[in-house]
């Protein structure tokens, strides 16, 4: 990129002709050197404001996609759900399988990921690996169960996410979830999470 | 006519596929067995049926031109799929760039059907403008073709000697894509200045969600619709889906429906309890740039080796830019050549490599390592052990790949355990 940019102002008077062939997909010489002109690159200067393609996205139609819920709790619904009224809908819709939430049988292997840490397996669950309980509902909401996607209610969703919650230690029994209780929950994985420290260079990380 | 006992329903055929008329040919009865393929199984298979009967092909008209082409009947790559992926046959390629049939897939919820005229690519969130665009229109948009390869950041797997390049690295595949940029579609619809993260969301039953730095999506992400240049295969995101070269496939989200600008990450499933990974006692999240690696893809397990001449060859990749050396032991890392780089070497593209070798028989290793062009080299697998802890996960993981030689020729995979 850097010595491209030299080019440009190295030559600049046919910098813009080198360009345009570029835009138009073909090889060209840079004064002569024999190196392909970089593909990649356009001049958007030479661009309108806006092509005009497309259409406004209207509220409507942002509200029927926009389904997602961050750790502030943006995004998530009116309603609520108690671990008892999850219960429920975990056995019928879920344990077949994540198996029991409340009894890990040692052994058995589940269709689908073990949700409840067990200290003594040490198996990422939602527990002990689970950095925010936003993300539990989110991706409940949207993906689950695996055989009817989507097809909870949000206060079903709400119950799951509570009954699970519960399940790995974090919600007491009667407590009950909504667009307030849900953000204040902290996860105890949340403190081991650091951002990506890989930079290139010599060092292995 | 002479070619009438090849017609006779007794006659023994390699493969019940090969059309009858293939087979309308004279009495010659050159015996051919296709050996290239990587799997031991098929090999097996083939070797115990009958051969097939070629005759002269330059005493006989052959087929004429079809609608649709096929791979030659002696030809039989094919991924290995368990049931969320399938992995790209690396030892039967001959160059850096993948079939689109062969391309690896990884899919949270299988492959969604999207009806091109229906696709829309909502973009709102932090935005001036908050924008649909349909198949038609993002094709309309500048366009642009790029080569680079795309990795599942979970494509490591060893633990026996009997494995294939494909089955140890399989999950790595490249391509020549062409799309809009996205800094196109950004600047359309007005990105904020405040707007540092965007969602992208796929429209398969996962609505598979991650959340990407809006630098990356202004450097040299891509919304892409063609792949190899043709429509984008459906295992790919068939109509479109977003390409962030270099990164993690995971985040290159497919059947892209949606993108939302936002001021902070929207911690989704796949970027918390999924491509993330333990490094010594903390956790290691938004793990994008694939880091250099190498693998020789010949000889592995499992060629047979003969003494004399051995064009070890091999692909080199990193998601940081280009690969500027490969190196290759044939000493079991004692010393190390430099290996011949296929040009063009593409930036955050497979390389493929090449280093002439004279074998004398003896009991060896050979591997590889790459060197990316901000002078990171592979390390071996117990380097990244010491830097990350033994509890390592199986996410980013690129260790030198060795095989080992026997003195009988066989090449075998080298595994190496770390806990």
């Amino acid at each position: 990129m850097a010595r491209q940019l030299n080019n440009r102002s190295k030559y600049g008077a046919i910098a813009l002709g080198l360009l345009l062939i570029v835009v138009l997909g073909a090889y060209s010489y840079n004064g002569g050197v024999g190196e392909p002109a970089p593909s990649i690159t356009a001049d958007t200067a030479q661009w309108p404001a806006t092509f005009g393609f497309g259409k406004p996205a209207t509220p409507q139609q942002i509200a029927a996609w926009d389904i997602d819920v961050r750790p502030d709790g943006l995004g998530l619904p009116v309603g609520a759900g108690t671990v008892a009224q999850g219960k429920i809908i975990y056995l019928a819709k879920c344990a077949a399988c994540h198996g029991s939430a409340e009894k890990v049988v040692p052994g058995v292997k589940l269709p689908a990921p073990v949700l409840v840490s067990d200290s003594a397996s040490k198996v990422k669950a939602i527990g002990n690996y689970w950095p925010y309980a936003s993300t539990v509902f989110d991706y409940i909401r949207r993906s689950m169960p695996y055989n009817l996607p989507g097809s909870l209610t949000d206060n079903e969703v709400y119950g799951v996410t509570a009954y699970i919650l519960n399940a790995n230690k974090i919600l007491k029994p009667d407590a009950v979830l909504n667009a307030q209780t849900l953000p204040r929950i902290v996860m105890p994985a949340q403190k081991l999470y650091i951002n990506d420290d890989r930079r290139g260079g010599p060092e292995v990380r | 006519m002479d070619n009438e006992a090849e017609n006779k329903p007794q006659e023994p055929l390699i493969n019940k596929k090969i059309s009858r008329r293939l087979l309308l040919g004279g009495a010659a009865t050159t015996a051919i067995v296709a050996m290239q393929s990587s799997l031991g199984k098929w090999i097996q298979v083939a070797a115990q049926q009958p051969l097939l009967k070629v005759d002269d092909p330059t005493k006989r008209i052959g087929p004429g031109p079809t609608a649709v082409g096929k791979r030659s009947v002696f030809e039989h790559p094919v991924r290995i799929k368990s049931d969320t992926s399938s992995r790209t046959p690396l030892q039967d390629l001959y160059s850096s760039l993948t079939p689109s049939d062969l391309h690896y897939e990884r899919h949270h919820a299988g492959v969604p059907v999207i009806d091109p005229d229906k696709y829309e690519l909502m973009i709102h969130g932090m935005v001036g403008k908050p924008m649909v665009f349909k198949l038609a229109d993002l094709k309309r948009f500048p366009s642009v073709t790029r080569t680079c390869f795309l990795e599942c950041s979970g494509n490591f797997r060893s633990g026996k000697e009997t494995m294939t390049p494909q089955e140890i690295c399989g999950l790595t595949s490249q391509s020549e894509w062409t799309g809009v940029m996205l800094s196109t579609l950004f600047r359309e619809v007005g990105v904020q200045p405040k707007a540092t993260w965007f969602l992208a969301e796929g429209s398969d039953a996962a609505v598979m969600t991650r959340s990407v730095p809006v630098k990356k999506g202004f450097d040299d992400a891509m919304i892409v619709y063609a792949q190899n240049g043709e429509a984008i295969r459906p295992e790919q995101g068939y109509p479109a889906r977003l390409l962030l070269p270099g990164w993690e496939g995971n985040t290159c989200v497919k059947w892209i429906r949606r993108i939302e600008l936002a001021d902070e990450p929207f911690m989704t499933r796949e970027e918390t309890s999924k491509y993330t990974y333990p490094v010594k006692d903390k956790i290691r999240q938004f793990s994008f740039e694939m880091d250099a690696r190498s693998i020789i893809t010949y000889p592995a397990y499992p060629n047979q080796m003969e003494r004399g001449w051995v064009e070890i060859r091999g692909i080199a990749w990193t998601g940081r830019g280009k690969i500027v050396r490969v190196e290759v032991s044939t000493d079991a890392g004692k010393t190390w050549s430099v290996a011949r780089l296929q040009e063009p070497v593409l930036d955050k593209a497979h390389t493929y490599f090449r280093h002439l070798w004279q074998w004398n028989g003896d009991e060896t290793e050979i591997m590889s390592r790459a060197i990316d062009e901000t002078n990171y080299t592979q390390p071996t697998l117990s380097q990244l052990v010491d830097a990350r802890g033994a509890d390592i996960g199986g996410y980013h993981m690129n260790p030198i790949t060795a095989w080992q030689i026997k003195r009988d020729g066989k090449v075998l995979f080298k595994p190496e355990s770390w806990k």
